[in-house]
């Protein structure tokens, strides 16, 4: 948008205030909104993770067994134990941020933000319950 | 004596200081004071050189917005003893240029409200025949909480998008946007969609959230501006799937 009015490109007399570069470590609620963007690197980094389970997986058992080890290395441990809390922090936020983006209404009420919210949970359990069901069948 | 508490005012004038400073004064502590309160009692008994803004003092005309504490605020709505013992710094609101001690300049927010058409917009003709049109008190609720905006520009202080990128729409003028689209009497849509698609417009906003948690009218407009979003998307998969069905 461009402004219409031209003279009020240079005005000496006001000031202005530069945003600082870390205007974000102020307050806990920017602090929380740095760290949610932040924590999509570490999704990132899940699905790399995951990509290269794959390519092992593909490589056939020896190839599987070497990527294994690699997992076993405790600097990837700790990386993937920060990743994991990462991406908790963003699925809970995001989950939580759900009910402000869709205004859900029945019968002409809105429905409460707990009601909006819940699905995510919902399926986020379901989710993980057929996870560990696939895990422990194995045995 | 009556209990005090101490006020810093940030001070700014052009023609004196270079860079605004703060300036302390001691005023009453009433219980029913409010910061406004306080200044309007330094600007009649002891500096009347301070300048701000106010006019309602009751929280509807939206022109007493400031900076206490580092948190944008309308200050007849602020009371003095939630902040005692002191101090209480007064600033003007962030992200905007000071014109004077208090005062901001504000022009870059009006042209982003007009921008956006904040009115009903009509295709047809503009009046119905029979003098109004008509609409369901479930229709009036789709809108409300939007339409409750005070244009206080409190959300803008907070937002650190607009403090970044000053082009950016901003909350306020998004959430009266889409006060608008809901509205079952505007006919707009499209012609806002037009302004607000654009980078500067609903997808500069990261959903920062901190508009909505400052807002004194429990206006929501992040609430909006993604709600927005989610239907320029739709809107977008249609023309894409379905090119023929042009609104
Ligand atoms: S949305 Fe809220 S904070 Fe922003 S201008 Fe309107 S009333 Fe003020
Ligand atoms: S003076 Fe009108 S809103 Fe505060």
């Amino acid at each position: 948008m461009k402004p219409p009015v031209a003279y009020r490109q240079y005005h000496p007399k006001w000031h202005r205030t530069r945003v600082s570069t870390f205007w974000w470590s102020r307050k806990w609620s920017y602090l929380k909104f740095m760290l949610r963007e932040l924590s999509s690197v570490f999704v990132a980094f899940y699905v790399v993770i995951l990509l290269l389970q794959l390519h092992a997986l593909r490589g056939g058992p020896d190839a599987y067994q070497g990527f294994q080890d690699w997992l076993r290395n405790p600097l990837l441990v700790i990386l993937n134990g920060i990743s994991f809390l990462f991406v908790l922090f963003h699925a809970v936020t995001w989950f939580n941020l759900t009910p402000k983006a869709m205004a859900v209404r029945l019968r002409g009420k809105r429905l409460p933000d707990v009601l909006v919210a819940a699905p995510n949970y919902v399926a986020w359990l379901a989710v993980s319950a057929l996870v560990v069901f696939l895990l422990t069948r194995q045995g | 004596m009556a209990e005090t508490i101490t006020i810093e005012v940030a001070r700014y004038r052009p023609e004196e200081e270079g860079e605004p400073a703060l300036q302390s004064y001691e005023v009453p502590l009433n219980k029913d004071w409010v910061v406004l309160d306080a200044l309007n009692h330094i600007k009649d008994h002891v500096d009347g050189s301070l300048s701000f803004r106010w006019s309602c003092r009751m929280g509807v005309c939206g022109s007493c917005g400031m900076t206490v504490n580092g948190e944008p605020k309308l200050t007849c709505a602020t009371f003095l003893s939630h902040y005692a013992p002191g101090p209480i710094r007064v600033e003007p609101l962030k992200n905007f240029p000071v014109v004077r001690d208090l005062v901001i300049e504000m022009t870059d927010f009006l042209e982003k409200l007009q921008s956006v058409k904040p009115w009903i917009v009509r295709k047809d003709d503009p009046a119905p025949a029979k003098g109004e049109f008509l609409q369901t008190p479930e229709q009036l609720d789709e809108f409300k909480q939007f339409s409750m905006c005070i244009n206080c520009m409190i959300c803008y202080a907070a937002c650190p998008v607009y403090g970044l990128d000053p082009q950016f729409v901003g909350p306020a003028a998004i959430a009266l946007a889409q006060r608008y689209n809901l509205d079952s009497r505007d006919q707009g849509e499209q012609e806002r969609l037009d302004v607000l698609s654009q980078h500067e417009g609903i997808w500069g906003c990261t959903f920062v959230g901190e508009c909505t948690e400052v807002c004194p009218k429990n206006v929501d407009p992040a609430g909006a501006i993604q709600q927005y979003k989610l239907a320029a998307t739709k809107d977008w998969f249609k023309s894409f799937l379905m090119p023929w069905s042009k609104q």
